[in-house]
């Protein structure tokens, strides 16, 4: 039965551990935001460096590009981008030691798998209801690669942001349970 | 007929209002379907409550005069002139300048890069628009302007069918990129559906699908079965707002049609999110 829970980030492994795919969760504390051209760029630095950039490890990724503050808030709306995008590099970020991304959409096998070997997951968000997310984020701190506008890295902190819990760490896919009961 | 109001000045200013308006209100005909599904869902629900906030996100945005969605889109602008009216050769000459100045002043997303293969470096004010000229029947002229989300247009694709597919196959092709795809271009879609024509124009015919209200008429009665069929099947699926289950998947599909080859049955698919941003401006 899938339950709601609020969870302050960073995540700890442990209290992913306990979620399952179906549940919501509430999330208050710092996120990342990286899309296409910030993921080949942390690949790169991983390859060459062996680390992540930025210090990321342990933390959550969003992948979002969001839009100019607005409206009295540092982002006037921001919401997920479709996650498989991501796939390529997502096995590598995550045992490099990014512990949870937020996004929308499926991801590939080898994601699923990644999560259930590391003990990561993948939140999903709803899209296309970016103005009600952006009052779940109070800061936007510019972090780095400045030079990719809307797709640069920034660290958001979160205020109960809701998200569901789309592959948890034993592996269990939300989006194709839903799938498969349709069936 | 007056042709005063069809020139690059008045085009330009059309453009910029559209986008303006569209990036931040919900389309009401789509808002009224949401509505609908809302009231028909199972209280307490998944289906429900991300409906519910579809709706709320759409009070938010226009209260707050912030974009519905982070992806404000590409601009997708087609003028349609009727037959009786002459065209100035710069007709879409200011409308570059009037997107970059409706993305700055709106606050809205920069979203493309100046060369798809060459050079992925962001234009820095979302242009260049891409825009149509189409001559139709009658009198008048209107003016539809689509801001187009990058999930949604990646979800779509064009197949090309062998005519012995017939029906059946155009109803699999369409389930099948639902199936794949639904997931990643923000349900509850409205379905644009092309079929016919040529490989290039059937893509057309989806997207000019999609500007029809939600609830106005089909072109024939042929065309309003089939989609009331199809949308069924579609939401048979159970794939849900979201598509985190339940339904609606889809609140329309609109099908075009059109002649074709002897050889040829071109399907084209082009999704439509839940943040449906065009408008349809009548000029002339």
């Amino acid at each position: 039965m899938a339950k709601t829970v609020s969870l302050t980030l960073p995540l700890t492994r442990e209290a992913i551990a306990a979620l399952e795919a179906g549940d919501e969760v509430l999330l208050s504390g710092p996120v990342y935001t990286m899309r296409d051209a910030g993921h080949e760029r942390a690949l790169q630095c991983l390859e060459d460096t062996g680390e992540l950039p930025f210090g990321l490890a342990g933390a959550t990724l969003f992948y979002a590009g969001p839009t100019p503050a607005a409206a009295g808030r540092p982002l006037g709306s921001v919401g997920p981008t479709t996650a498989s995008r991501m796939d390529f590099a997502t096995p590598q970020l995550f045992e490099a030691g990014i512990v949870a991304a937020i996004g929308k959409g499926k991801r590939s096998p080898a994601v699923v798998e990644t999560c259930r070997e590391t003990g990561s997951i993948y939140l999903c968000t709803i899209g296309g209801v970016a103005a009600l997310l952006a009052k779940a984020v109070t800061e936007s701190e510019l972090v780095g690669w400045e030079d990719l506008g809307t797709e640069a890295l920034r660290k958001l902190t979160l205020k109960d942001f809701p998200t569901y819990v789309a592959v948890d760490t034993k592996g269990q896919d939300l989006y194709r349970q839903i799938e498969q009961a349709a069936q | 007929m007056g042709t005063d109001n069809l020139n690059a000045e008045v085009v330009a200013a059309a453009v910029y209002d559209a986008i303006r308006e569209s990036a931040t209100i919900l389309r009401p005909d789509f808002r009224r379907a949401i509505e609908e599904a809302r009231e028909a869902a199972d209280p307490k629900s998944r289906a429900e409550g991300v409906l519910g906030r579809i709706l709320k996100n759409a009070d938010i945005a226009a209260a707050d005069n912030v974009p519905l969605c982070q992806d404000t889109g590409s601009v997708w602008v087609c003028l349609e002139v009727g037959e009786a009216l002459a065209v100035p050769g710069n007709i879409f000459s200011q409308v570059n300048d009037a997107v970059a100045r409706a993305y700055a002043d709106g606050r809205l997303r920069m979203s493309l890069v100046r060369d798809a293969l060459f050079d992925r470096a962001n234009s820095g004010d979302n242009t260049p628009a891409f825009c149509e000229l189409k001559l139709v029947e009658g009198h008048g002229a209107t003016l539809h302007v689509l801001l187009k989300g990058g999930g949604s247009d990646n979800a779509s694709r064009v197949v090309m069918l062998p005519p012995g597919a017939g029906a059946a196959g155009v109803r699999k092709a369409v389930l099948d990129c639902v199936r794949e795809k639904a997931a990643n271009a923000c349900p509850p879609l409205v379905i644009g559906l092309g079929v016919g024509a040529t490989f290039d124009k059937v893509a057309g015919l989806a997207k000019h699908a999609l500007l029809r209200p939600v609830g106005a008429s089909a072109a024939s009665d042929e065309a309003a079965a089939f989609e009331e069929a199809l949308l069924a099947e579609v939401n048979a699926l159970g794939i849900g707002p979201a598509a985190l289950g339940g339904a609606p998947t889809a609140v329309a599909v609109h099908l075009e049609t059109a002649p074709c080859h002897i050889a040829a049955l071109p399907v084209a698919v082009n999704m439509g999110c839940c943040a449906m941003r065009s408008a349809s401006i009548k000029l002339v």
